[in-house]
């Protein structure tokens, strides 16, 4: 389980994460949705260490990440994983390569169990066949997918999505949402998604945590968000003029 | 303060560099990898450059001897002194300093925008260690030979262009680079090629480490690294010599 308490931060005179608490449970895709500028990628980033909240904590199963010095974080980030969103696959690497790096980096297996464990995590993301492939030679969709085999090949705790389903047509992001949400149940993963796609949230949003001007807004599941009384939410759900007509009250 | 702000980072950097590699094989694998890259890649241009200007040298030195009191194997010597001490260590490595340094720091720089340095520290990577030590220990260890190479192909271009001019006989050149030679100076033309080499590698990979931003700012990071890195070669340049002529 992931813990944020009351995490803030602040740039120049300008809060964008502002005394922010939640939970994000084992085993379940977490959802944090917002508007652009809401402090969604700032939580994230916060939360991986890659940004030190100025206020709070950030705590993995009870140890406070936050508070660590850096070789402690960086054991503690073997156990993460991360879907950026552009994928950040290592251009100088073919797929194959960039699913083995951690497992070369942090692992003793030798290179007939590194590479049984690349077809695993590759046949997973159902990118069978592209092992040398370089980066530029994927689409799109195939770079996510094979970011998120590079995600889990270390077997994280704990997966991070940076808005997995950005520039990805509707079936796409699908297969990522379905991919996200199986790799998590079948690992049981605690699992971080960053997004503003409302097809995710209703895909896989086990748990769902609104931002609005980098506070809190709202908690919930991917059921509670469309029957919730609060305008703020309901104006984000409902921003669409094809979903406007099915808004509560709507046309 | 500024300035005192990125000499503070640029070490604290270095510091992060050159802590205990976290998986030796991989690190081991990178440095023939970057040995490579820098150094071999680098061979053809370094050949070409250190022939023509050789030959340059000796022309130009054969012209300003016209004197009867000054003996025309001194055209060979001053070809010699010349490349040994200043050309092959300070001016290849101005123009490595072009070629290796912009690519490094465009590579990292491209590296730092599109995430992949972020990626990595998730993973648990020291970044910087895995990405700069191996450059800098490779460059340390392989600029020295590229610029003994350089060194034998300028007073290789020398020969063949004084003698094919007819400026000196291959008698009086042979004389001339033989001439008060002090082993010393070779030594000190390489020690002081690792230290541009250091220079060139750390101060690349700084400014490429530290981009922010999109395309355009990776273009700056790689001009700012090319420019910092001639401006330290020469001043390391003067100060390398003026400590080991004067003492």
């Amino acid at each position: 389980m992931i813990e944020i308490k009351n995490i803030s931060k602040t740039f120049g005179d300008r809060t964008v994460v502002s005394d922010v608490s939640s939970e994000f449970e084992s085993g379940k895709t977490n959802l944090i949705i917002g508007e652009s500028g809401s402090g969604k990628t700032t939580i994230l980033k916060m939360m991986v260490g890659l940004l030190k909240p100025d206020t709070g904590q950030v705590m993995y199963d009870g140890r406070v990440f936050s508070e660590m010095d850096e070789r402690q974080q960086q054991e503690v980030r073997k156990e993460m994983g991360m879907l950026f969103q552009g994928g950040a696959l290592f251009d100088s690497m073919t797929v194959e390569e960039n699913v083995a790096f951690p497992l070369r980096m942090f692992t003793t297996f030798s290179e007939k169990e590194i590479r049984e464990r690349i077809n695993f995590c590759l046949d997973k993301v159902k990118l069978e066949n592209r092992n040398h492939l370089y980066p530029a030679e994927l689409s799109g969709g195939m770079k996510k997918r094979a970011a998120l085999a590079r995600a889990i090949a270390g077997n994280p705790k704990y997966l991070f999505c940076d808005e997995p389903n950005s520039g990805l047509d509707p079936r796409t992001s699908l297969v990522i949402d379905d991919l996200i949400l199986e790799l998590t149940t079948d690992f049981n993963m605690t699992t971080v998604v960053i997004t503003h796609d409302m097809n995710s949230v209703m895909q896989i949003g086990q748990k769902v945590m609104y931002l609005y001007s980098g506070k809190k807004w709202w908690e919930g599941n991917n059921k509670e968000v469309l029957t919730t009384t609060n305008k703020e939410l309901l104006d984000f759900v409902y921003a669409s003029e094809f979903l406007k007509q099915l808004k509560p009250g709507g046309k | 303060m500024n300035f005192m702000f990125h000499i503070g980072r640029y070490f604290l950097l270095l510091k992060r560099a050159f802590s205990k590699p976290q998986k030796f094989s991989v690190y081991r694998k990178q440095f023939f990898f970057e040995v490579n890259n820098i150094g071999i890649s680098s061979l053809g241009i370094i050949s070409i450059i250190s022939i023509f200007m050789g030959g340059v040298v000796t022309t130009q030195a054969a012209f300003g001897f016209t004197s009867a009191w000054v003996p025309i194997y001194a055209v060979g010597f001053t070809t010699r002194e010349s490349i040994i001490l200043e050309f092959s260590p300070t001016i290849v490595s101005l123009l490595l300093a072009g070629k290796v340094g912009s690519n490094i720091a465009s590579e990292i720089g491209s590296m730092r925008i599109s995430e992949q340095i972020d990626a990595m520290e998730i993973m648990g990577v020291n970044s910087a260690s895995f990405l700069i030590m191996p450059k800098i220990l490779a460059a340390v260890f392989i600029n020295p030979f590229l610029i003994a190479i350089s060194m034998f192909l300028g007073l290789l271009g020398g020969y063949v262009m004084g003698v094919a001019t007819g400026a000196v006989t291959s008698n009086q050149y042979i004389v001339g680079i033989q001439y008060g030679f002090m082993s010393w100076k070779i030594s000190y033309a390489l020690f002081k090629t690792s230290f541009f080499a250091f220079i060139i590698t750390s101060v690349a990979a700084y400014n490429g480490f530290y981009t922010s931003g999109g395309a355009l700012e990776v273009g700056r990071s790689s001009t700012r690294a090319v420019v910092w890195s001639c401006i330290l070669i020469l001043l390391a340049d003067l100060l390398i010599t003026q400590i080991v002529f004067t003492h």
